[in-house]
């Protein structure tokens, strides 16, 4: 066996994946090159760590990281809606539907969420009287406001992925509009969508950070507050980075699975 | 079968896929569809079916006039059993579950009935074993007579069939063509696009040579394929029937 062995996989397709102390050494050089450079970086700095000030308050991180899990999944079921009837309104004959659908979805795409979130915020919601105690209901609105426009692409994109022979047939055995979309459509369009959905959802968790400018208590506005009195900012945003990575992490293996399992199906 | 078509006029982005197609059949069983490629064949088949709006023209099937509006044509399609040349099934579902879908939902069959009713039909095509599988895991005819199945599952008063075999090899071929001639010997009315002209003569009590968007010639099958009175239809056959 020569060295290259240890570090290159095979080129044969469908060859056996390579053996497991191989793979477990190259994960090893991965993770101290990595090592390496934050901590020579950090040594630089000559950083003096403050764990404990920042420890005395674990609860505000705890919260924050909770309150960010139930902002996202609110957040996710209310822009999947959003995003599905986005989608339906750009297929519409209904002009001014398909219309509005292209608009938003451009605009919303187009902008960053800051500016989103301040306009909403600042402009929208005190225009229609919403009481201050709404806070996080808005975030989660605002929020979904902006994946929306996303998954009405991914949504719609899985929709005009199922073939017209599909339709065809499904009309020909004498299916109404909406049963076709129902028995026919969704059921296919779900398979595809959903490995680009559970990414976008990822991005909708990392996303909600920014609501920390509109003071809600999440996971980013704690920690900041946190270093705000500490004066401790990488004791304050490692673990914010570790918070995150926790929420995503499972569904991007998730995500990667489903792509897997798709592959095999068609 | 009672078959009334007049004047049947379909064009698509200024080409003109049916100029005009006329033919009247007092009774006939099982109609073949023949001619060149481009001809027309499938467009008149899909006109009859309900999925295509003609510009002109009109069709009556046993006295009755097909009314090219969605409402209308929603009916008019559930009384009809359509199988086209591949991709007839659902790859979501099952091949149970294929034949169900409609049973129940178009139907009203409960799903226990509708379940039955389509066991029956899988076991009467041998195909009870394939039930549980999806499309994926069917050959290109099983696919096609799990289709065909499902097509006589409502009970239609007409099944069409827009080349069901095309897509599949000879011995696949054979296994649709012989269920499509078992329906025909059970008494079933269909009409059939095809280019098995070998097939079309033996199943065939009518025929009609569909070129240009028109009806080069129609009549009894075996005349036709034996005396063709037209030389543009016996030119057509002699080019069919050479190899």
């Amino acid at each position: 066996m020569g060295w290259s062995q240890l570090f290159i996989a095979s080129r044969t397709p469908g060859a056996p994946p390579p053996p497991l102390p191989v793979r477990v050494l190259n994960c090893l050089l991965v993770w101290l090159a990595l090592s390496l450079v934050f901590f020579f970086a950090f040594h630089q700095l000559a950083y003096q760590w403050h764990w404990q000030a920042v420890g005395a308050n674990w609860e505000l991180f705890v919260n924050g990281w909770l309150c960010t899990i139930e902002i996202s999944a609110a957040a996710l079921v209310l822009s999947t809606v959003l995003g599905l009837l986005l989608a339906l309104a750009r297929r519409s004959r209904v002009l001014t539907l398909n219309y509005f659908g292209r608009v938003y979805v451009e605009i919303v795409r187009g902008t960053p969420l800051l500016v989103q979130i301040m306009i909403l915020f600042y402009v929208v919601a005190p225009a229609l009287r919403v009481p201050d105690r709404y806070r996080v209901a808005e975030g989660v609105v605002i929020l979904s406001c902006f994946s929306g426009a996303y998954i009405a692409e991914i949504i719609r994109a899985g929709i005009e992925s199922v073939g017209r022979s599909q339709l065809e047939s499904a009309q020909a055995i004498g299916l109404t509009r909406p049963q076709i979309y129902r028995y026919v459509i969704f059921p296919q369009a779900l398979r595809q969508t959903l490995p680009p959905l559970a990414g976008q959802f990822a991005s909708l968790i990392k996303d909600s950070s920014l609501l920390y400018i509109i003071s809600i208590p999440e996971f980013t506005a704690n920690a900041n507050a946190v270093n705000a009195t500490t004066f401790s900012p990488f004791e304050c945003y490692i673990p914010l980075a570790v918070g995150y990575l926790i929420l995503t992490l499972p569904i991007s293996l998730w995500t990667r699975r489903l792509e897997r399992r798709h592959k095999f199906e068609t | 079968m009672k078959l009334k078509l007049e004047q049947i006029a379909k064009s698509y982005a200024g080409h003109r896929a049916l100029d005009g197609v006329d033919l009247t059949l007092a009774d006939v069983r099982s109609l073949v569809l023949i001619g060149p490629s481009g001809g027309g064949k499938s467009t008149l088949l899909r006109v009859i079916a309900g999925l295509e709006y003609p510009d002109a023209g009109s069709v009556e099937i046993n006295g009755e006039r097909v009314v090219y509006e969605e409402a209308a044509l929603l009916r008019h399609r559930r009384t009809i059993g359509t199988v086209f040349q591949a991709f007839n099934l659902f790859p979501h579902l099952t091949a149970l579950e294929n034949i169900t879908l409609p049973l129940e939902k178009v139907h009203g069959h409960g799903p226990a009935a509708a379940a039955e009713i389509a066991r029956q039909l899988l076991a009467r095509f041998r195909l009870e074993g394939h039930a549980a599988r999806r499309p994926a895991e069917l050959s290109g005819g099983q696919r096609q007579r799990v289709a065909i199945a499902r097509a006589v599952s409502i009970k239609p008063r007409l099944l069409l069939f827009d080349e069901p075999t095309s897509a599949l090899d000879p011995e696949m071929t054979a296994e649709v063509l012989d269920m499509i001639k078992e329906l025909r010997e059970e008494g079933r009315d269909f009409i059939l696009v095809t280019h098995e002209m070998g097939f079309a003569r033996q199943v065939a009590d009518q025929a009609a040579l569909l070129a240009g968007g028109r009806i080069v010639e129609s009549g009894p099958a075996q005349q036709i394929f034996d005396h063709p009175a037209t030389p543009q239809a016996a030119e057509f056959l002699a080019k069919v029937l050479k190899y």
